[in-house]
């Protein structure tokens, strides 16, 4: 006979609390470990890591740059999010599926390939413009080595996040509401100011604060387009300091991330309150698009959409693609010229390219099947907490995928610079720690999918279940799992695609045979590899866009907002 | 005052005929209910009539203008019609006396004779002390009282309703049904009111259109629809009673109780005729010639009790009395009048 606490109900629930409690503790280790450092010392006043940081004028010029490229690239997201969001979502035009792909891609896409694809459509050595022969002259400088081109790119990568939000936010809004302001005399552009615009500006801000954040802790695009031209941003300069002194300077970029880190932080506090302040407990027939008709405009504005697709999207692709399959840079494409050279040394040759791309499957495929076995016993626990706890715990999961990744980083090498205590193992320096950091930072990725998938499970499903006599392990692998599995297959697809592209994180903790298909791509190019960088890239793109058609074959079976691109 | 012309007008959705060949024709002032199940076409007949939707083939016509036809489209801001949502369709960022104003800022009126004509219209609805709460923080059925205030402070030509009690409770819905009389009586607007519920088109409309998958099947006053439905479907559809097949009469006409009592003493009986439960008389005490009938069940409903009785053919029949009877029990029927039905198309 068993004692009533060692029940078989009262055993799974232990089970899963110290799971919980252990998931917590680990999303929480690093950012405590940072604030711990940043803040020690402070008692030898000026000498002191935080004010030494404080008082160099670099930190204060790099906080500048990033504010700026920030800013504007918010602004340029901005422009263009809320163009494809109010079109595609509020109007009769065509092919709507296809314009929210393409438009999606560039978020997916990871940014060093953004960079380098833009790198290769301008400049002197451009092979797509040598190719068509429009080639500023040899010498003339690159344009994207600046600022605005580190903005324009950072608002192309994010752009996506305000139309996700903006479109959410349209959605919402019940049909009803156009409809009384149409039959109340209103016409079709009295409405889109009158109503449409009001009722969803918070969400076109929440958008906003979305992409200012993830541009502040944009690494790739400024690491490829700022550091040729000594322009450094807070994560670039974490980045620099920590290549060029290593493990000594550390306390001093743990004040640094914090710096980023509480921007960070702040950026998301506004962007939950504009969302909280978008909800306005609208009734109606929601969810639907609202069919303003464009009648005479649909040709003009199609095009409009194309155009800004083929700029953004289409151009620097194919220069990408041109790049790679040119024998050197600076040489024109032409039927002598065309080689699949890169390739074959990519794919063929045993070396650090084959490397890092292992590496990466490996990192990636393995962080996705642990979170994915995490995921289902996690959120089966978290949706029996208190609302309030609920939250709070969520909240803490995010922590690490909230901050930028520098952030992240540092804090893992703060973590664990030391071996292990007990087992005497040490982590740094080994591809331990950058799966460690990914399990940390993709937790909440793989996790976010279940729990609304659960949520919308009707609980009298799991109580049929009990009743009929199924203990509680037995419940959740025959009755909960197959009926959420297509949601954890998506986490797991997400973390996948996120991981395998990651640069961020594994540019301040990768070591010699230690790379990632993203420190590849990055240092292929710092090291004058542009041919073969593009044709890494080639295969990262289709490799992504494939993913995501999988996921996009998968979302019928999703909850609603699964599948980012798919409202 | 114009009326509401609607000829043959018809509504694909891809293959589905959602509106199949309507015609109505509404004077000015009338309130006319469109009734039928989910899924009859009748909020599709609305929101053609407010021009959310265009028509397939047909023509709608205000007074002399033009609506809607296959080749031309009034947009909805043109018509001047004003309608009441089932969700409101307040706006959520405007207060309330700015919900109320919008329409008439939109044709352009400022300053004191705005002012005074928002006032006018919350005071028409009773709300003029909630003027500047915003709609979250009313109930439902002051929601609905503000939407009514929208609707009738331009003067619309005609007021379209879709099933704007469908949200409230019972208690709440008797009482803006009373409203809604009033509102049609001060107003004189054309209203169209679109619901499933029989009751509500009963007590509201002059005249009902009965639909049924996209069809008009009955266009008459309520108590011609009581009376009188055409057919089999409607009858069931419309107030209570039982439906008896008899060997008398032909379809449109009404029995009385000789002719009624014989046809269905007959054999070769073809003629389905409705029997309201206040038209037959219950006997405790059968004779043998009699029509007799066993009480299956009975139902209290405070002023009396429904009696479900079988025939001896097996028919069932539903009839009033004021005391309770034994379950069980044989009871001698006389069935007073009844009318013949034509047969569902």
């Amino acid at each position: 006979m068993m004692t009533p606490g060692l029940t078989q109900g009262s055993q799974h629930r232990w089970l899963l609390t110290l799971l919980t409690l252990i998931v917590v503790l680990l999303s929480l280790a690093p950012s405590l470990r940072l604030l711990a450092e940043a803040l020690s010392d402070l008692t030898q006043g000026s000498d002191a890591p935080l004010w030494r940081v404080m008082q160099s004028a670099g930190t204060w010029r790099a906080l500048w740059h990033s504010l700026y490229t920030s800013g504007l690239g918010m602004l340029i997201a901005l422009t263009l999010g809320s163009l494809f969001a109010f079109v595609i979502t509020l109007t009769d035009i065509r092919g709507k599926a296809w314009l929210v792909f393409c438009f999606m891609l560039p978020m997916m896409i990871p940014p060093q390939v953004t960079a380098l694809s833009w790198l290769q459509l301008f400049g002197p050595a451009s092979p797509l413009l040598k190719s068509i022969g429009m080639a500023p002259p040899l010498g003339s400088s690159q344009p994207l080595y600046s600022a605005e081109g580190i903005a324009l790119l950072l608002g192309i990568q994010s752009a996506p996040l305000v139309f996700l939000a903006l479109r959410t936010s349209l959605l919402s809004l019940p049909r009803e509401l156009v409809e009384a302001a149409r039959i109340s005399g209103a016409r079709q552009s009295q409405v889109w100011g009158h109503i449409v615009l009001p009722v969803t500006r918070s969400g076109l801000i929440a958008g906003a604060a979305m992409a200012f954040i993830s541009s502040l802790g944009n690494f790739g695009i400024p690491a490829m387009l700022g550091i040729p031209a000594g322009y450094y941003v807070l994560p670039t300069l974490i980045y620099q300091r920590m290549a060029s002194f290593g493990t000594g300077v550390l306390a001093e970029m743990a004040a640094l991330s914090l710096l980023i880190g509480v921007l960070a932080l702040a950026g998301v506090a506004l962007q939950q309150h504009w969302m909280g302040r978008s909800r306005f407990g609208l009734t109606g027939h929601s969810g639907r698009a609202h069919d303003f008709s464009l009648g005479r405009y649909q040709a003009g504005v199609t095009a409009l959409l194309v155009l800004v697709l083929l700029v953004i999207l289409v151009a620097p692709l194919l220069a990408l693609v041109v790049s790679s399959l040119v024998p050197a840079m600076g040489v024109p494409l032409s039927a002598d010229t065309v080689t699949l050279g890169a390739y074959q040394e990519v794919i063929g040759r045993q070396g650090a390219t084959w490397r890092a791309v292992s590496n990466s499957l490996w990192l990636a495929g393995g962080a996705a099947l642990v979170l994915m076995l995490c995921s289902l016993p996690l959120a089966y626990r978290l949706q029996r907490l208190p609302p309030r706890l609920q939250n709070l715990t969520l909240s803490i999961i995010e922590l690490p995928y909230a901050l930028p990744g520098v952030v992240l980083a540092i804090a893992c090498i703060l973590l664990f610079v030391r071996p292990l205590p007990l087992i005497n193992v040490a982590l740094y320096g080994t591809l331990g720690l950058i799966f460690i950091a990914y399990l940390a930072r993709f937790l909440v990725v793989c996790l976010k999918p279940v729990t609304a998938s659960l949520a919308q499970l009707d609980p009298s499903l799991e109580e049929a279940a009990q009743l009929a006599g199924a203990g509680p392990w037995r419940r959740l692998s025959t009755i909960v799992l197959p009926l959420i599995a297509p949601a954890l297959f998506a986490g797991g697809l997400l973390v996948f695609l996120l991981a395998v592209n990651e640069l961020t994180v594994s540019a301040l903790l990768w070591s010699a045979g230690n790379e990632t298909l993203g420190v590849l791509i990055f240092n292929l190019d710092e090291g004058g590899e542009s041919v073969l960088a593009s044709a890494v890239s080639v295969l990262v793109v289709l490799m992504v866009a494939s993913l995501m058609l999988s996921l996009s074959l998968l979302s019928p079976r999703l909850p609603k907002g699964v599948v980012p691109w798919q409202g | 005052m114009a009326g509401l012309n609607i000829q043959d007008v018809t509504k694909r959705f891809g293959d589905h005929l959602a509106v199949d060949g309507l015609s109505l024709a509404i004077e000015p002032g009338e309130f006319v209910a469109l009734l039928g199940p989910s899924g009859c076409g009748k909020t599709t007949m609305l929101r053609m009539l407010a021009g959310f939707e265009q028509v397939s083939a047909g023509e709608i016509h205000l007074g002399d203008t033009l609506l809607a036809s296959a080749h031309q489209h009034l947009p909805p801001e043109q018509r001047n019609m004003a309608m009441v949502f089932q969700s409101y369709a307040l706006w959520p960022h405007m207060s309330v006396a700015d919900n109320v104003g919008y329409p008439l800022k939109l044709r352009g009126v400022r300053g004191a004779d705005y002012q005074r004509r928002v006032g006018q219209a919350l005071a028409l609805v009773a709300l003029e002390p909630y003027a500047e709460r915003t709609p979250q923080d009313l109930s439902g059925g002051q929601r609905q009282r503000v939407a009514l205030a929208r609707c009738l402070v331009t003067d619309p030509a005609v007021v379209l309703l879709d099933e704007p009690l469908a949200n409230l409770d019972r208690h709440l819905r008797a009482a803006m049904e009373h409203s809604f009389a009033d509102f049609h009586r001060r107003t004189e607007a054309t209203m169209v009111y679109v619901t499933h519920d029989q009751s509500e088109a009963m007590a509201l409309a002059d005249r009902i259109a009965v639909m049924r998958e996209g069809r008009l099947v009955q266009w008459a006053t309520p108590e011609t629809l009581y009376r009188a439905p055409r057919t089999p479907w409607v009858a069931s559809f419309i107030g209570q009673g039982s439906q008896l097949m008899v060997a008398a009469g032909r379809p449109g006409q009404r029995l009385q109780e000789a002719e009624l009592m014989r046809g269905l003493a007959a054999a070769e009986r073809t003629q389905p005729v409705l029997v309201r439960p206040e038209h037959i008389h219950v006997q405790t005490a059968p004779t043998h010639h009699d029509v007799t009938a066993r009480v299956e069940r009975q139902t209290f409903r405070g002023e009396r009790f429904e009696l479900h009785l079988r025939l001896p053919g097996g028919e069932a029949l539903l009839a009033y009395h004021p005391h309770a009877l034994e379950e069980g029990q044989q009871v001698a029927l006389i069935l007073r009048e009844g009318w013949c039905l034509e047969p569902d198309q």
